[in-house]
C-alpha cells in the first residue's frame, strides 16, 4: 500500500467507520449492555407491568448455578454440540477424501447433491425432514421396516428426549456437513502433488498418507471449519423449536436457545433470561476467540 | 493400473449413492410438492410424481396469506441489502485504505461482534424494540438484520477493496481524475464482483432467519416467509397435517434461495475459511 494514502493523518477514515459503528452500537452494543445490566436486577412479571426492578448484583446468577435444571440443559446442549460437530466433522472431512479419490462426474455430482442440502433455508429443511421422520406415513419407517428383522412400525421418533436428540443430531448434521466437505477440499486441493507421489514411493499406503502428510497439511482448515460447527450447532433454536412443534414442547426437550426463549416468553423473567444468555454469549466468545485471533493474523498481512 | 481404476470406479458409484442421499429430501420436498393430497395419505410413499398437480400450490396460496410474507421478507431483505452494502463498503474502505489509531481495535471489534449468536441475544433486542413501539414493523428487524449481517460483509469487502492496488487510483490521479473520479472509475467496477456476493449474503441471511423474526414481529399479519412457513405447518397440523400443502409451501420458500446461493457459495466459503487456508 502506498504511504501517501496511508500515513494521511484525517478524519476521514473515522467518517467512513460511522454508520457502521452506529448500527452496530444500535443493534447489538445496546442490546448488549441491557442484557447486562437486566441480568443484575430481578426483571419478572411485576416489572414488566411497570415496576421498578431492584439491583440484585449477582442473585440471578447464583440462582442460575445452583438451580439444577439448568445445570441439565447446560450439559445436554454442551453434549449435543460436541458430538453433533464431531460427527459433521468427521463424515465431512470423509466426503472431502472421497472426492479427490472419485472420476470428475462423480465428484461434481457429490457436490451438486451438498450444495442443494447446503442452501435449503432452515425452515424449509425441518418441514421436509419433520415428514421423512413422520411416525404414520413418513419415508424413514417405511424403509427402516422394509429391512428384515427391524419392527418399527409407526415408532415415534419425537416422543422421547434421546430419538428426539437423535433426530435433531442427523438434521444438522446433514445441513451442515457441507460446509465442512467443501472447506476440507478445498485444503485438500492445496496439498501437493509431488508431496503425495513422492509419499507413494517411499512406500506409504493410504492410511498412513493421510494421517502423516494430509492431516498435519489441513489441519488448520480442520481446526477453523471444527470450531464454527461448535459455535453453531450451540444455536440451534429454529431447528429444536420446529422439531418441538412437531413434538413435544416438554422441558426434557429444550437446549439453551429455547430455554432462553420459555423463560424470557412464558415465564416473562427477564432477569434470568439476560444471566443464561450472558452465559450463552460467554461460552460462544470463549470458543470463538481461537477464530478471531487467526483471522486478525491474516489481516496483519 | 486396473485395480487403480476398479478402485476409482468403485468410490465413484459410492460417491454417487451418498450424492443422492444427501439429495434426497430437497427431491423429496419437490416431488411430495406435486402429488395429490389424497395419494400421499396413503400409508405406501410415492416416491415419483406420475401425474404431478399444481393443486397443492394452490391450496397454500389460497388465503393470500403467502403474498403477505413475501411482501414483508422482500421489504426487510432490501432494507437490509441497501443498508449492510453501503456501510461495509464505507468501513471496509477504512480499514484497508487507512492506516489509523483505533483500526485494530475496530477490526476485533467486527470479528467478536460477527460471532455473537442471536440465541444470545433476543430477549434483549426485543425488549429494546418493543420499548420504541416497533415490534410489528419493517424497521425493527432490519436494524438487527444489518448489525448482524454487516460484519462479515465488511470482512469480504475488505479483502476486494484491498486486492485492488491503491497505486492504481493514484495513477489515475496524475492523469488528472480526482479522488472520486479515480475511486468511482478505477476501483468501483473492480468491486463489483465483491459487492454482488456480499449482497447475495445479506440477503441470504436475512431472507431465512427465524430467531429474531420470531420475537420481533410477534402478529401474524407481518410475518416473514419464515415465519409464514412455521405457521403453515401449525395450522395445518391442528387438523390433519397436509403434507402436499406443506411441501409446496416449503418449496415456494426454498426455491428463490436456492438459487441465489448457487450463484456465491464459492466466494463464502472462501471467506470463512480464508484465514485458515493461508496459514
Amino acid at each position: 500500500m502506498s504511504s501517501s494514502v496511508t500515513l494521511r493523518r484525517s478524519r476521514t477514515p473515522y467518517l467512513l467507520l460511522l454508520p457502521a459503528v452506529a448500527i452496530l452500537l444500535l443493534g447489538m452494543g445496546y442490546p448488549l449492555v441491557w442484557q447486562i445490566v437486566t441480568s443484575l436486577h430481578e426483571y419478572g412479571l411485576a416489572q414488566q407491568f411497570g415496576q421498578p426492578a431492584p439491583f440484585v448484583g449477582l442473585e440471578n446468577f447464583i440462582t442460575l448455578a445452583t438451580d439444577g435444571a439448568l445445570w441439565v440443559v447446560v450439559a445436554r446442549s454442551l453434549a449435543f454440540c460436541v458430538i453433533t460437530a464431531a460427527v459433521t466433522l468427521v463424515v465431512g472431512t470423509l466426503l472431502a477424501l472421497l472426492m479427490t479419490a472419485v472420476t470428475r462426474t462423480a465428484r461434481l455430482i457429490l457436490q451438486v447433491a451438498l450444495l442443494l442440502a447446503w442452501s435449503m433455508p432452515v425452515v424449509a429443511a425441518m418441514t421436509v425432514w419433520i415428514w421423512l421422520f413422520d411416525w404414520r406415513r413418513g419415508v424413514i419407517n417405511y424403509v427402516l421396516d422394509m429391512i428384515p428383522g427391524v419392527e418399527l412400525y409407526r415408532f415415534q421418533w419425537l416422543a422421547s428426549p434421546i430419538t428426539f436428540f437423535l433426530v435433531a443430531s442427523i438434521i444438522v448434521v446433514w445441513m451442515s456437513v457441507p460446509f465442512v466437505s467443501f472447506s476440507v477440499y478445498a485444503g485438500l486441493t492445496q496439498v501437493s502433488e509431488e508431496v503425495m507421489e513422492a509419499a507413494q514411493l517411499d512406500g506409504a499406503n493410504g492410511w498412513q498418507r493421510f494421517w502423516s502428510i494430509i492431516l498435519p497439511l489441513v489441519r488448520p482448515v480442520i481446526a477453523i471449519v471444527l470450531l464454527l460447527q461448535l459455535i453453531w450447532d450451540l444455536r440451534v433454536f429454529t431447528q429444536i423449536t420446529m422439531l418441538q412443534d412437531a413434538g413435544s414442547k416438554a422441558s426434557d426437550y429444550d437446549l439453551l436457545g429455547t430455554y432462553i426463549y420459555k423463560l424470557g416468553t412464558s415465564a416473562q423473567d427477564f432477569g434470568m433470561a439476560s444471566a443464561v444468555s450472558i452465559l450463552v454469549l460467554a461460552i460462544t466468545i470463549a470458543l470463538s476467540w481461537f477464530y478471531i485471533r487467526s483471522l486478525l493474523k491474516e489481516d496483519q498481512q | 493400473m486396473t485395480r487403480v481404476r476398479i478402485r476409482r470406479l468403485l468410490l465413484s458409484a459410492l460417491a454417487v449413492v451418498i450424492a443422492a442421499l444427501w439429495a434426497f429430501p430437497v427431491y423429496w420436498m419437490v416431488s411430495s410438492s406435486l402429488i395429490p393430497t389424497a395419494v400421499l395419505n396413503s400409508f405406501i410413499p410415492t416416491f415419483f410424481p406420475a401425474r404431478p398437480t399444481g393443486s397443492n400450490y394452490a391450496g397454500a396460496l389460497a388465503d393470500g396469506s403467502f403474498f403477505r410474507a413475501l411482501g414483508m421478507s422482500l421489504a426487510i431483505t432490501l432494507t437490509v441489502v441497501v443498508a449492510c452494502l453501503l456501510f461495509a463498503f464505507l468501513a471496509a474502505l477504512a480499514i484497508s485504505r487507512f492506516r489509523f489509531r483505533g483500526r485494530t481495535s475496530f477490526v476485533v471489534a467486527v470479528l467478536v461482534v460477527q460471532m455473537l449468536p442471536a440465541e444470545g441475544l433476543f430477549i434483549a433486542q426485543y425488549k429494546m424494540v418493543s420499548s420504541v413501539g416497533l415490534l410489528d414493523s419493517v424497521i425493527g428487524p432490519s436494524v438487527i438484520y444489518t448489525a448482524a449481517v454487516v460484519p462479515f460483509t465488511i470482512w469480504m469487502l475488505r479483502g476486494f477493496v484491498a486486492g485492488i492496488p491503491a497505486d492504481l487510483e493514484e495513477a489515475a490521479m496524475v492523469d488528472g481524475l480526482s479522488r472520486f473520479g479515480a475511486f468511482m472509475r478505477i476501483t468501483f467496477p473492480l468491486l463489483a464482483p465483491g459487492l454482488v456476493a456480499s449482497g447475495v449474503y445479506a440477503f441470504l441471511q436475512a431472507w431465512n432467519e427465524f430467531t429474531v423474526a420470531l420475537v420481533l414481529l410477534p402478529s401474524e399479519a407481518n410475518q416473514t416467509l419464515p415465519l409464514w412457513l412455521r405457521g403453515f405447518v401449525q395450522a395445518s397440523a391442528t387438523r390433519e397435517t397436509d403434507w402436499g400443502q406443506v411441501m409446496a409451501a416449503s418449496t415456494l420458500v426454498a426455491v428463490p434461495v436456492i438459487v441465489f446461493f448457487l450463484i456465491v457459495q464459492g466466494r463464502l466459503t472462501s471467506g470463512l475459511v480464508a484465514g485458515a487456508v493461508k496459514g
